[in-house]
């Protein structure tokens, strides 16, 4: 589904390379994570991936099924079936949270050429998913991410996933500013959306998150490049020994 | 009193204008008016509160001709609402007033000398007299002076409709003075809606007196034809316990000078003031100009100033904006808030926020900001699959929201939003 050729990446404003060489291919329905150190560029990597500014990419390729992604614009990514869960989701004052969705949802059913969604259709939609996350109807709305606790945020990145529907979830560093409980509400709504169909990559710096999204593959990123890819006991590794030991070995 | 410097141009509107006559208490009004007027004299771009945006259009002999701008069947705002209505056409009232409910006491201006109107004698060209100290406002003096037409409104009770005065303009070259005066008896409540052009360049003064404990909310959409030019002053005195409310929008118009001048005389009241200005250079030329002045004369009262710009393409947004806390007007809360969203490099924004405090238990602040939209906002919603364009409209009316929720009435912000909607469709349509 997501495939990734010797991705090279630099920050357009510092003239500085931050992804070295970067080779990923995610095939349909699977897990994979990425961890690593901070630094090391994951997060730019999701950033590159759905379309933020400021980024240049001076070689390489990432295609969604055979679609040129860095060749389109944010929004076509996203009706391509892209999705990237922030790991600072944006508040946006003003915007009410529902009208957020119901835009967001209609712009893409309307770029992919399909019939947008009435306003009963929406809301019967959109009370079924939140239900699921036990976001209650103040939070929907109020203006998008505005007061919402961390753990408020990333509940709502994933209804917003639940809602749209993508075949490829890009998660940055979601259990980020989450208690146990609130990991244990996210890990859920992601589970819950896992098919044959969709495919996610979960960039996390620790272990815990993939206790309950269990990956297929992990992969371990340091200075811009995958360093080691394995099974789940890769990440338990990492647990145990930190990142240390690998980098030591591969350096 | 700052005296502007006579600077009258010749030959002079003022050589143009005749005294209306429409007899004896109206008619001295009148005549004091023009004299407090030849005091001041027309304003320079030396004075004050003209640096900015100077006057010399609305100074001018003749209007600048405004084509009228064709609406292409769109129904005018408010139009979806239940009503009391009152229309005029180039600056002059027109039709029979309406049927008036319980509490509600309307006469055109024209009429008043023949009637005993104490309330109105009192009151005409009374505020604009005392808003002109410590600014001298010579345009609100001018109209007392000439205004052709108004209306004299007294509310002694609760009025469920709300009145709205309708101004249509079929004349390119129309050059109008509107005078209101509107008088809420204790525990009054009324709602004020103003829609439309009026008239190539129109000059208003809507004089509003809200007595203890009484309610007056106003919501007034100046007309979108591009070339229009107006000068309007709203003069409020707000007594103990007394609600002030104002809310204007304005989208298009070559130029806009919208004056607020505001007294708390009472304790304990609340006067909210609020505008939302959207402008298009490429469309038009477009300056819009909020001169606020608050005077807290009394304890316990909360002034808001909320003026949102929009301005794009050459479009100038200038905010000036007082609060005045006299000695003894204690626990004051007086708030000013004034931004302006630029969507280009090409658009500018001036303001001059000033507070000055005579009292020593006030809360008093003022924020004013200008920049462009916030793209980590605006990469969000595209993230979400929203277009670019319609990412940043909707960015677009999250600015303005906060302007428009000092409006009370739901279905007149959805009226509103639903128009600005539209414009920004348009917009972008090209």
């Amino acid at each position: 589904m997501l495939k990734i050729k010797g991705l090279k990446v630099k920050l357009e404003a510092e003239d500085k390379e931050i992804l070295k060489g970067v080779d990923l291919d995610v095939p349909a329905g699977a897990v994979h994570a990425i961890m690593g150190p901070n630094g090391s560029g994951k997060s730019t990597l999701s950033y590159v991936l759905a379309g933020r500014e400021g980024y240049e990419v001076t070689e390489g390729s990432a295609t969604l099924d055979g679609q040129d992604l860095l060749d389109m614009a944010p929004e076509e990514r996203a009706a391509a079936g892209l999705f990237l869960a922030f790991q600072y989701p944006v508040e946006i004052p003003g915007v009410g949270n529902m009208t957020f969705l119901r835009t967001a949802v209609n712009s893409q059913r309307k770029l992919r050429g399909e019939e947008e969604l009435s306003a009963a259709e929406f809301l019967k939609l959109v009370r079924a998913e939140a239900k699921k996350l036990r976001i209650d109807a103040d939070m929907l709305k109020r203006p998008v991410n505005v007061g919402f606790s961390g753990g408020e945020k990333k509940r709502n990145e994933i209804l917003q996933m639940a809602m749209l529907q993508p075949r490829m979830c890009i998660l940055d560093e979601t259990d980020s500013g989450l208690d146990v409980d609130a990991m244990k509400l996210v890990a859920e709504g992601v589970n819950g959306l896992r098919d044959a169909g969709r495919s996610f990559l979960v960039i996390t710096h620790y272990q815990r998150l993939l206790d309950h999204i269990k990956p297929d593959v992990v992969h371990i990123m340091a200075a811009g490049r995958i360093v080691r890819t394995g099974g789940p006991e890769l990440a338990l590794e990492v647990e145990h020994n930190g990142y240390a030991d690998i980098l030591s070995e591969v350096a | 009193m700052v005296t502007p410097a006579v600077s009258n141009p010749a030959p002079s509107l003022l050589d143009r204008l005749v005294l209306p006559t429409s007899g004896a208490w109206a008619n001295d009004a009148r005549r004091a008016a023009l004299a407090r007027f030849r005091d001041m004299g027309f304003p320079g771009r030396r004075d004050e509160y003209w640096r900015f945006a100077g006057g010399e259009d609305f100074a001018a002999p003749e209007p600048e001709e405004a084509p009228i701008l064709d609406m292409q069947g769109e129904a005018p705002v408010f139009s979806g609402l239940e009503r009391l209505k009152f229309s005029f056409r180039d600056g002059r009232f027109e039709g029979d007033l309406p049927a008036l409910p319980e509490g509600l006491e309307v006469s055109r201006l024209s009429d008043a000398g023949q009637q005993d109107l104490h309330w109105a004698r009192d009151l005409y060209g009374v505020l604009e007299a005392a808003g002109q100290s410590p600014v001298a406002r010579p345009f609100a003096a001018l109209n007392t002076a000439f205004a052709g037409d108004g209306l004299l409104i007294r509310v002694t009770g609760k009025v469920a409709l709300p009145l709205s005065l309708i101004y249509c303009h079929d004349d390119p070259r129309s050059d109008a003075m509107l005078h209101h005066v509107l008088r809420l008896e204790p525990g009054a409540e009324l709602t004020l809606l103003e829609n439309g052009p009026a008239a190539a360049r129109l000059n208003t003064v809507l004089e509003v007196d809200v007595a203890d404990g009484a309610r007056f909310h106003h919501v007034r959409a100046q007309g979108r034809d591009h070339g229009r030019r107006a000068i309007t002053h709203l003069f409020a005195r707000l007594a103990k316990e007394s609600v002030f409310k104002s809310f204007t929008l304005t989208v298009n118009g070559a130029h806009t000078r919208n004056e607020s001048v505001v007294e708390f005389t009472g304790d304990d009241a609340v006067a909210h003031l609020a505008g939302a200005a959207m402008g298009d250079g490429r469309m038009g030329d477009f300056t819009h100009d909020d001169t606020v002045f608050i005077t807290h004369g009394a304890e316990n009262c909360e002034s808001r100033q909320v003026y949102k710009k929009v301005l794009m393409n050459g479009a100038v947004g200038v905010f000036q904006g007082k609060i005045l806390v006299k000695e003894g007007a204690q626990k004051t809360d007086g708030y000013q808030k004034s931004q302006a969203l630029l969507l280009d490099e090409d658009s500018t924004f001036l303001a001059k926020p000033e507070l000055e405090i005579y009292a020593d238990d006030v809360a008093c602040s003022h924020g004013s900001t200008s920049g462009g939209i916030d793209e980590e906002a605006l990469f969000y919603l595209r993230s979400r699959g929203v277009p670019a364009a319609e990412a940043q409209d909707l960015l677009v009316l999250a600015f303005l929201s906060d302007a428009m929720e000092e409006i009370e009435d739901a279905a007149i912000i959805e009226d509103i939003t639903s128009r600005l909607e539209a414009w920004l469709a348009r917009r972008r349509a090209g």
